[in-house]
């Protein structure tokens, strides 16, 4: 032990430890390491005088540039908002349908329909708002509450069903397994069926045709083509909210389902909801 | 003991006040059981068996640890090509013990403690006798230290699949399962630090303070951080000492730390070791190893906080984690540097011999996180990486690239010299192992960085109206191409593993694979200029 030795291939004297065969060049450290080293040192004691960093008993350092994460966020969110305002409070000073009139407010309001609506829409109405079986699809012009701006409107504003808000939509289907044999629940499906050229079989029209009319038609409409102040959708275009065919259309008959949507003129305000209305009206069925 | 302890599980099984806590004290039951059919099959009660030598290292439980080591290795590997396979494909989550939730942790904590953990012990318990030329101070103590820790990964483990957790990254097992941990490493410690005592060299080899400094600081670390108070001492619910803002920064106070002194200060420690003994060179230089472990272990301490930018965690504190983590880069390079340079004067060994290209690539793998890392830290650059794959591909790169590396080539290194052979069963394999590995992690770092910073991207984009352009479950569809190669990279590592395990076995069964050796002809050809 303890005997220094040069190495033969470094020329570096070692430091004449040796342990289990493994020995130690005394190189010095490399200058670049070194310096580098000091240099974040310099660094970060800079940073600390510039931004927030050393704990006092109550708060800390502030740091001469006066930096606050939080300060700078509020700064940040004012500033978007200060971007938006002057659109904003065009919007929220006038009537849905007239956004539409002008072609600036329209462009902002899609931008910004849509971009609300990957958040708070999405999730039920799927990511291109083509729906899914018990959510509608917004994209084609059968709409169960209203197709023109205005109803959409009021539609996101109050949901569906909601209960919390006194003006939501309600509309509720009488559950005609309670009071029909099943023989006419099959009818009268296969007849709904038959509308839309969907699947069916002749024996049963006779009987469900009557049956609808006597049943149906004060809601869905003597065309079966829905009544949207009453939420009764259209049965005659081959779009099915609770999926199509005889089987589906008895199950709804018999015991039906009734989607809810939540209200949200008060969550999102009512600039937001309108441009919701305008996007949802732009993406197609819009009356 | 062992029955002695099988007998509480059973007690504890029968107060249980939850089927969870009933579920893991029979597990914990069966497994003390066993054991104890075990030993007390091994016993000779008859007393004529000739004494044992005392007189050599003690290297029973390393040659466990070293087989282990490769089992959780490959285990760890698998889980995690099977999350990333989730990730991709959510089909494959099968409710409720195999959904991602739960196979996350279990892969997290399979390669980190289970396989890494092994391999630091294992490895530490190796280096701290022949740096020291002393035995382990105690066979029982040693015994119970090693496979004490393997209970605490089995508990562990199953606790992740029955849903058990406390919620803590990096530390999901409750408290019961902590308690006994912390039971296991005040055991080590005694152990490690009892050997270091009675050493018959009269310095402490570095490879040792890295170990000493890693088993210290997580003994501090763990206990800390799993304060909490248990609802019952039959339930498996606890609730922790801290809220809040304080219960996070003491949380990723632990985490980064178990990233620094489990994951680097254990880790540099090995290369310590085998990096020179495999490279048949002195340390490039005493004095920066020295500089570099205190700094290293001085700073890293306090880099926690930037785990938590940007969050409810106050701006100093934020500036604190910040500034650290920038001035840990040398620090950290500080290892490299002297892994690297060991090297100088037998670099011709990366053409012939593959553990020492393994032994490079892992201090390259560990110079290039070490350098993220830092970079990461940096708030410009953390709004745009936190919470994305970016983390994911900078862990990835550390953990597959030095954490793997550096334990692949400590086994290779240790296989033929705990059984006895003369060399591996096969370098090739050992070559194909390096390469498989490799361009698993260079394929996993790559795709993760794209992934990352496309998610960061699409996150923070806005239109000219000022709107946020995409849902979250938009970026989630873009990705999907990566998660898929994600997968591939990872499973290119598995393989690697596999082949890994293979050789051990085959080397351990004592054959030697018919093979041409690795890169003689240019040897003769090619002479470094010096």
């Amino acid at each position: 032990m303890s005997k220094k030795e040069i190495d033969e291939i470094s020329g570096v004297e070692t430091t004449g430890h040796e342990w289990d065969g493994i020995k130690e060049l005394n190189t010095p450290m490399p200058r670049w390491w070194l310096w580098t080293f000091y240099g974040t040192i310099v660094w970060a004691v800079i940073y600390c005088i510039l931004y927030p960093a050393i704990p006092l008993i109550n708060g800390a350092t502030p740091g001469i540039l006066g930096y606050s994460s939080r300060a700078e966020l509020a700064q940040n969110v004012a500033a978007a908002d200060e971007a938006k305002q002057e659109f904003v409070s065009q919007i929220n000073d006038m009537e849905v349908g007239a956004v539409l009139d002008n072609s600036d407010l329209t462009r902002f309001a899609v931008a910004g329909g849509e971009s609300a609506y990957k958040v708070y829409c999405s999730q039920c109405h799927g990511a291109g708002a083509e729906g899914a079986v018990g959510f509608p699809n917004l994209n084609d012009d059968e709409w169960i509450w209203g197709g023109t701006i205005d109803e959409i409107y009021a539609t996101i504003s109050h949901g569906v069903r909601y209960e919390a808000d006194d003006d939501t939509r309600v509309g509720e289907m009488p559950a005609f397994g309670e009071f029909w044999e099943r023989d006419q629940v099959r009818a009268t499906a296969h007849y709904v069926a038959s509308l839309s050229g969907d699947e069916h079989d002749e024996a049963y029209l006779e009987e469900g045709k009557t049956l609808f009319e006597e049943n149906c038609t004060a809601c869905h409409g003597e065309d079966a083509g829905g009544i949207a102040e009453l939420g009764a959708p259209s049965l005659n275009d081959a779009i099915w909210l609770y999926g199509g065919g005889v089987e589906a259309i008895s199950a709804q008959i018999n015991n039906p389902q009734h989607g809810a949507m939540p209200a949200w003129q008060e969550r999102l305000g009512d600039a937001t909801v309108k441009q919701l209305a305008v996007y949802v009206h732009s993406l197609g069925g819009g009356q | 003991m062992l029955a002695f302890g099988a007998v509480l599980s059973l007690l504890a099984a029968g107060f249980a006040q939850d089927v969870l806590f009933q579920t893991h004290a029979w597990v914990v039951f069966f497994a003390l059981a066993l054991s104890t059919i075990y030993v007390l099959r091994k016993v000779d009660f008859a007393g004529d068996a000739a004494p044992v030598d005392k007189s050599g290292y003690f290297d029973d439980p390393i040659r466990a640890g070293v087989i282990l080591t490769t089992f959780w290795g490959v285990v760890g590997f698998l889980i995690g090509v099977i999350a990333a396979l989730q990730l991709a494909f959510p089909v494959l989550n099968i409710e409720p013990y195999l959904n991602f939730g739960r196979l996350r942790p279990l892969h997290t904590s399979a390669v980190i403690f289970a396989f890494g953990g092994t391999a630091l012990i294992t490895s530490s318990l190796y280096v701290v006798q022949r740096t020291t030329s002393a035995r382990l101070i105690s066979d029982g103590l040693t015994q119970f230290v090693f496979w004490g820790y393997q209970l605490f990964i089995l508990m562990a483990a199953t606790g992740y699949l029955l849903g058990i957790t406390q919620g803590r990254e990096y530390a999901e097992p409750e408290w019961y399962v902590d308690l006994w941990l912390t039971i296991v490493w005040v055991g080590y410690l005694i152990l490690f630090m009892g050997t270091l005592f009675k050493r018959k060299e009269p310095h402490i080899y570095v490879a040792n303070w890295f170990y000493l400094a890693f088993i210290f600081t997580i003994a501090l670390l763990h206990v800390v951080n799993n304060l909490a108070m248990p609802v019952s001492p039959f339930s498996i619910k606890s609730y922790s000492a801290f809220a809040g803002v304080q219960d996070a920064l003491t949380q990723w106070w632990y985490g980064h730390n178990a990233v620094g002194f489990f994951l680097t200060a254990g880790f540099l420690g090995m290369m310590y070791y085998f990096m020179p003994k495999q490279a048949e060179r002195p340390v490039y230089s005493y004095r920066l190893s020295i500089i570099h472990f205190w700094s290293l272990i001085f700073m890293y301490i306090w880099a926690g906080p930037h785990h938590l930018h940007y969050t409810a965690l106050p701006d100093w504190a934020q500036t604190l984690g910040m500034v650290f983590s920038i001035m840990l880069w040398m620090p950290s390079w500080g290892g490299m540097i002297n892994g690297l340079m060991t090297l100088s004067g037998a670099w011709d060994k990366l053409r012939t011999d593959p553990i020492i290209r393994m032994m490079v690539i892992a201090v390259a793998f560990y110079g290039m996180s070490t350098f993220e890392g830092p970079m990461m830290s940096i708030k410009a650059v953390n709004g745009l990486s936190h919470y994305t794959d970016w983390t994911i591909g900078h862990v990835h790169s550390g953990a597959l690239g030095w954490v793997g590396m550096i334990s692949f080539g400590m086994i290779y290194f240790l296989v033929p010299r705990l059984w006895g052979r003369d060399r591996l069963y096969s370098m090739r394999m050992v070559n194909w192992h390096f390469w498989l590995a490799t361009l698993g992690i260079v394929v996993y770092a790559a795709v993760m960085w794209v992934s990352g910073i496309t998610q960061g991207l699409m996150w923070r984009e806005y239109d000219a109206e000022g709107f946020l352009v995409y849902s979250f479950a938009e970026t989630v569809a873009a990705l999907k191409p990566y998660y898929i190669l994600r997968a591939v990279g990872g499973a290119m590592y598995l393989v690697g593993g596999l082949v890994m395990a293979y050789n051990v076995y085959m080397t351990i069964k004592g054959k030697t694979r018919n093979e041409k050796p690795i890169a003689v002809a240019h040897v003769a050809t090619a002479q470094p200029a010096e």
